[in-house]
């Protein structure tokens, strides 16, 4: 299983799913209507490193971080 | 004990990266820094203190953080800025705070003043554009993510 979790001000809760790459990750949240928004802008985490390659592979612990626009300070 | 192990106990003791819940206490924080880092021999220390303005009827700012990812941020810097024969530190609050307090300090040690004036302007602005951390309006008690006023990380939109 893979971990999704949605950081900030996304407010959804953490998923399980069981799935192996970035790819299938995207057609599966895209079918959520709330998170429209929130994939446009949001940068992507796995095992909290940021990532640029949606084809990236995931395996079995595997924890994938959404973090929508910043602004500290 | 190991040299390389006991600078390692030294660096994480040091605590050069601070969340606080609420506003900061600015002079305790940065009278703690100036006492500790006077003594080594860095000839230049700046401070930069954000403070939260009261603007667009708002009662203060509130905000999240992602710590693994911020203390990995901050890890880089701190590479980088040794480079330079430098150090970096930083304090920022979780939760609310109220205008005109202080939700944010940088500061930049280091032996010589130009590397310290040149890293703390870079050091503060990628901070604004990469650090995890998400920022709300306080308005009639209830936060408002300040989406317009937020930055995109480099590489969003990757599951678009």
């Amino acid at each position: 299983m893979v971990k999704v979790e949605f950081l900030g001000p996304i407010s959804k809760d953490p998923v399980e799913l069981e799935i192996d790459s970035l790819e299938q990750l995207s057609e599966i949240l895209k079918e959520d209507e709330s998170l429209k928004p929130w994939l446009e802008n949001s940068a992507v985490a796995v095992n909290d490193v940021l990532v640029k390659d949606r084809t990236l592979a995931l395996k079995d612990g595997d924890k994938v971080s959404l973090l929508p626009p910043v602004c500290g300070g | 004990m190991e040299i390389k192990s006991l600078c390692y106990l030294l660096f994480v003791a040091d605590k050069m990266l601070e969340l606080h819940n609420g506003p900061l206490q600015v002079e305790n924080i940065t009278n703690s820094w100036y006492g500790k880092y006077k003594l080594s021999n860095y000839g230049a220390i700046i401070t930069f203190v954000g403070v939260v303005r009261d603007e667009d009827n708002i009662e203060g700012l509130s905000f999240d953080l992602y710590e693994p990812i911020l203390n990995s941020w901050f890890e880089a810097w701190q590479e980088k800025a040794k480079k330079q024969n430098a150090i970096v530190l930083m304090a920022h609050s979780i939760g609310d705070v109220p205008n005109h307090e202080s939700s944010y300090i940088a500061a930049v040690c280091s032996p010589k003043r130009r590397v310290a004036l040149e890293l703390i302007d870079e050091f503060v602005e990628d901070f604004k554009a990469n650090a995890p951390i998400w920022k709300y309006d306080l308005i009639n008690g209830k936060r408002e993510y300040a989406l317009k006023r937020s930055a995109k990380i480099e590489g969003a939109g990757l599951l678009l």
